[in-house]
C-alpha cells in the first residue's frame, strides 16, 4: 500500500501510525506517516481506504484529544513519543451541518399552565406540548401559532411521544391516563387508555424497523409497571411488573427489548412477545433517573433522515429504518447508559453481560437527564449540580465539562449533526454548547421562569422549549 | 457453680392455660368486667378530685386523641384514590414530581410558623411613613476629659450596622461609637410573594429615613432601606445570571427586639 502526500519542511520525518475506528479496529496496516500530515490529508487516506463513492467528513482523535494541527506539532506539544506506534481514531461526521439557534422566533401564549413535555415530529413538521392545564396542543411552525388544542386529559399531562412514523401523538397524564391523538386532525383516537393507577412517567414507541406501520409503544407509571399498549386494539397488551418502585424511565431498543429504569435502584430488561423479564441490571445506589441508548436518535425519527424525504408505503419507511439503523448501530451491539440520584452513570451493554461497561463519576448533584448524541459518539449528562457534562460515548470517558448554568439543569437535546447541544435549566435561560470547541456557543434567556422541556428538531432547523412562565418559545439560526 | 436456666416468673398462668385449657367461666368474666369497665372509669372519673382528677383527664384525653386519629388513618386509606384526582396548581414535570414537594411543603411550613409568629396582617409594609427619630433619641451625649466637662463625643442608642472590615478610631477622633451589642450583621428577611423568610446577611445600609448622617453611621431604625445578600435564594434575573443583593425595608424597631425584621423589596 503506497501513500503520498505532498511534503513541506517536515518531509523525512516520519511516524508510524494506525488508524483504527471508534471500537478499536485497526484499518489496514500502521503507515509511516511524515510529521507534517494535517488532518485534511488524513481523511483523504481514511476516505480512500474505506472506498468511500463520496467524501465524508472525519474527525481524529489521538488518546481522547482530537487532532487540529499537524502530526508533528500535536506530537510535539503532548511529549508522544515518535518510536511507538500511534493510535489515531477516526470518527465519522455528520454531512450536514446544523446552525445553532441564536434568536427567539416566537413566543406563543396559549397553555393556561406551565409547559411539562414538548416533542417535535420524526420530520420535524410538527410539534406538540403538553401542559399543566391538562391540555396537549399542536402547534402550526409555519405560521408559529396554535394550530389544535386536545382536552381530554383529566390531571397534568406529564409526558408526550410521536410515533416514529409521525402517525400518532400519545399522551400520558398524571391520573394515570394515556390518549392517543391524531396530529392532522387534533382529535382523540378513541377513548383514554386506561390501567395505570398512577401518573405516567415516560412513553417510547416501538422502532419503526421492527414493526411497520407503527401500532405498539410502552409507558411507564409511578405504580412501578410499564405497559405495552396496542393502538389499534385499543388496548394494554403486556404489563411489565416486577419494580418494587416507580419506573422513571423506559426505552424501547432497536433490537426488540424494553428497558426500564426505576427508583428500586435497578434498570430491567425486557422482552416485548411475552413481556418476560430477561436481565436486571444493577448497580445503582440510589433512583435510576434517566436512560439512554446509543441508537435513540434513529429509532425516534425512524426512516426520517437530514434529507427530508418522505415515504409512501409503510414497507418502504420500514426499508428505510432498518438501513438507517443497522447503519449506525454498525457491528457493535446497543449501548445503554443511566443516570442517576447516586451522581453517576453507568455505561452498559445489556446484549453482551449484566455487569456495567464503565462507571461514570464526576457529578455532584442527581443526574436528571442523560442523552446520546445522533452519531453515537458523545453523552451529555444534565445534573442538579447546575453542569452539563459530557462523556465519550464508546469508552465512557470523561471529556469535558459545560459550565453556565447557575440553576440545576432540566433537559438537554442534541442538534441532528452532533455538533451543538442544548440546555435548558432552572435558571430560565436555555444555553447552546458547542461540542468541538467545548464551550458555550450561544446564551438564550428569554423565559420568564424555570424552563422544563427542550427539544430541537430533527430537521435542525428550530428548537422548542416550554417551562413554568406558560409560553412555548421557538428558536431559530 | 452450674448455669441454671432462668425462666420468666410470670408465665405460670400461660403455662397452666396451655396443659389444662381456660377455665370454664373465663370468657364469660371477661366479658363481664369488661362490660363493667365502662361504669367503673366513669365512677373514677367523677370521684377523682385535684390533681388525681387532672392526671385522669389528661390520660383520658389522650387516649381519645389517638383513638380518632387512628380511626381517621383508617379511613383514609380507602378513601386515598379521591385525593389525587383534583387538578393541582403548579403543575411541574414527571422528573421533579417525587422532588420538589419536599421543598415547597418547606416553604408552606415556613409561611405557616412565620404567620403564626406575626399573628397575621403584619403584610402592609414596604413602610411608607416612619416616625421621625430626634436626635436626643437617637444619640446619648457621652461627657470625656478629666473633669467630665467635654459634651462632644456621641454614643448611637440604636443597632447598627458595621462592616466586616471596620475598626474603630482612636478615642481622640472618635465622635461617634457604635456599641458592639447592638451591632448587628444578618436580618430576618421576609419574601413578600412565597411568604418564606430567611435568615440572610446585610451587605449593607442603602438609606435611612432620618438623615444622611444615619446611613452613613450605618443606623438601622424601622424604615430603613437595608441591602441584603439573597444568594442563597437562588433568584435569577431574566439573563439568567444570580442576583446576590437586593434591598429590604427593616420592619421592626431592632433595638427593642433584639433582630433586625425586614421585608424584601421586589
Amino acid at each position: 500500500m503506497t501513500m503520498e502526500v505532498e511534503g513541506g519542511e517536515g518531509q523525512g520525518k516520519t511516524m508510524l501510525c494506525l488508524l483504527t475506528d471508534p471500537d478499536g479496529n485497526p484499518l489496514g496496516t500502521p503507515v509511516n506517516f511524515p510529521l507534517n500530515t494535517e488532518p485534511q490529508h488524513l481523511q483523504q487516506i481514511v476516505n480512500q481506504l474505506r472506498q468511500n463513492e463520496e467524501r465524508l467528513p472525519y474527525a481524529f482523535y489521538i488518546a481522547d484529544k482530537e487532532l487540529v494541527e499537524s502530526l508533528g506539532k500535536f506530537a510535539e506539544k503532548n511529549k508522544i513519543s515518535v518510536e511507538k506506534v500511534l493510535h489515531i481514531v477516526y470518527q465519522p461526521q455528520a454531512v450536514f451541518r446544523i446552525r445553532p439557534v441564536h434568536r427567539c422566533s416566537a413566543t406563543i401564549a396559549g397553555h393556561t399552565e406551565a409547559v411539562l413535555s414538548v416533542a417535535f415530529s420524526p420530520d420535524g413538521q410538527q410539534l406538540a406540548s403538553g401542559s399543566g392545564d391538562t391540555t396537549v396542543r399542536l402547534w402550526d411552525l409555519n405560521t408559529q401559532t396554535p394550530l389544535f388544542t386536545c382536552t381530554g386529559h383529566k390531571n397534568w399531562v406529564l409526558a408526550i411521544a410521536w410515533s416514529p412514523d409521525g402517525k400518532y401523538l400519545v399522551s400520558g397524564s398524571k391520573a394515570g391516563e394515556l390518549q392517543c391523538w391524531d396530529p392532522r386532525t387534533g382529535k382523540p383516537s378513541g377513548n383514554p387508555l386506561i390501567g395505570h393507577k398512577k401518573w405516567i412517567t415516560g412513553i417510547s414507541w416501538e422502532p419503526v424497523h421492527l414493526s411497520a406501520p407503527c401500532r405498539r409503544f410502552v409507558s411507564a407509571g409511578k405504580d412501578g409497571d410499564a405497559r405495552i399498549w396496542d393502538v389499534t386494539l385499543r388496548k394494554s397488551v403486556i404489563c411489565l411488573s416486577g419494580h418494587t418502585l416507580a419506573v422513571t424511565c423506559v426505552k424501547w431498543g432497536g433490537d426488540g427489548f424494553i428497558y426500564t429504569g426505576s427508583q428500586d435502584c435497578t434498570i430491567k430488561v425486557w422482552e416485548t412477545t411475552q413481556g418476560k423479564l430477561i436481565r436486571e441490571l444493577k448497580g445503582h445506589g440510589h433512583w435510576v433517573n434517566s436512560l439512554t441508548l446509543s441508537t435513540e436518535y434513529v429509532l425516534r425519527t425512524g426512516a426520517f433522515d437530514h434529507t427530508g424525504k418522505q415515504y409512501s408505503s409503510p414497507e418502504e419507511m420500514k426499508q428505510a429504518a432498518l438501513e438507517r439503523y443497522n447503519k449506525m448501530k454498525g457491528d457493535s451491539p446497543e449501548r445503554l447508559v443511566s443516570g442517576s440520584d447516586d451522581f453517576t452513570m453507568f455505561l452498559w451493554e445489556p446484549f453482551l453481560k449484566k455487569q456495567p461497561k464503565t462507571r461514570m463519576t464526576g457529578h455532584q448533584q442527581p443526574i436528571n437527564h442523560v442523552c446520546f448524541s445522533p452519531d453515537g459518539q458523545w453523552i451529555a449528562s444534565a445534573s442538579f449540580d447546575r453542569s452539563v457534562k459530557l462523556w465519550n460515548g464508546t469508552t465512557g470517558k470523561f471529556v469535558a465539562a459545560f459550565r453556565g448554568h447557575v440553576g440545576p439543569v432540566y433537559q438537554i437535546s442534541w442538534s441532528a449533526d452532533s455538533r451543538l447541544l442544548v440546555s435548558g435549566s432552572k435558571d430560565s435561560t436555555l444555553k447552546v454548547w458547542d461540542i468541538k470547541a467545548r464551550a458555550l456557543k450561544l446564551d438564550l434567556p428569554g423565559h420568564a421562569d424555570e424552563v422544563f422541556a427542550v427539544d430541537w428538531s430533527p430537521d435542525g432547523q428550530k428548537v422548542a422549549s416550554g417551562g413554568k412562565d406558560r409560553v412555548l418559545k421557538l428558536w431559530m439560526g | 457453680m452450674f448455669f441454671c436456666e432462668i425462666q420468666p416468673q410470670g408465665d405460670y398462668i400461660d403455662l397452666h392455660r396451655k396443659r389444662y385449657g381456660y377455665r370454664p367461666d373465663h370468657f364469660e368474666r371477661k366479658r363481664k368486667k369488661e362490660a363493667r369497665l365502662v361504669h367503673k372509669r366513669s365512677e373514677t372519673a367523677q370521684k377523682a378530685l385535684g390533681i388525681k382528677g387532672k392526671m385522669f383527664a389528661k390520660k383520658r384525653y389522650a387516649e381519645k386523641a389517638l383513638m380518632k386519629k387512628t380511626l381517621i388513618m383508617h379511613e383514609e386509606s380507602s378513601t386515598r384514590r379521591k385525593v389525587d384526582d383534583d387538578v393541582h396548581e403548579g403543575s411541574i414535570p414527571a422528573y421533579l414530581i417525587d422532588r420538589v414537594n419536599t421543598t415547597r411543603a418547606k416553604i408552606l411550613n415556613n409561611t405557616i410558623k412565620q404567620k403564626r409568629k406575626e399573628k397575621a396582617g403584619k403584610w402592609e409594609v414596604p413602610l411608607p411613613k416612619v416616625r421621625p427619630v430626634a436626635e436626643d433619641e437617637m444619640f446619648k451625649i457621652l461627657r470625656s476629659g478629666k473633669r467630665k466637662t467635654k459634651q462632644w463625643k456621641r454614643m448611637v442608642t440604636k443597632a447598627t450596622f458595621v462592616g466586616p472590615g471596620f475598626t474603630r478610631k482612636p478615642p481622640k477622633y472618635e465622635r461617634f461609637i457604635r456599641p458592639s451589642g447592638l451591632r448587628f450583621t444578618k436580618a430576618h428577611v421576609t419574601h413578600p410573594e412565597l411568604k418564606a423568610t430567611f435568615n440572610l446577611e446585610i451587605i449593607g445600609v442603602k438609606k435611612n429615613p432620618n438623615g444622611q448622617m444615619y446611613t452613613s453611621l450605618g443606623v438601622l431604625t424601622k424604615g430603613t432601606i437595608i441591602e441584603v445578600n439573597v444568594s442563597e435564594l437562588g433568584l435569577v434575573t431574566p439573563a439568567g445570571k444570580v442576583v446576590w443583593g437586593k434591598y429590604a425595608q427593616v420592619t421592626n424597631n431592632p433595638e427593642n427586639d433584639g433582630c433586625v425584621n425586614a421585608v424584601l423589596l421586589v
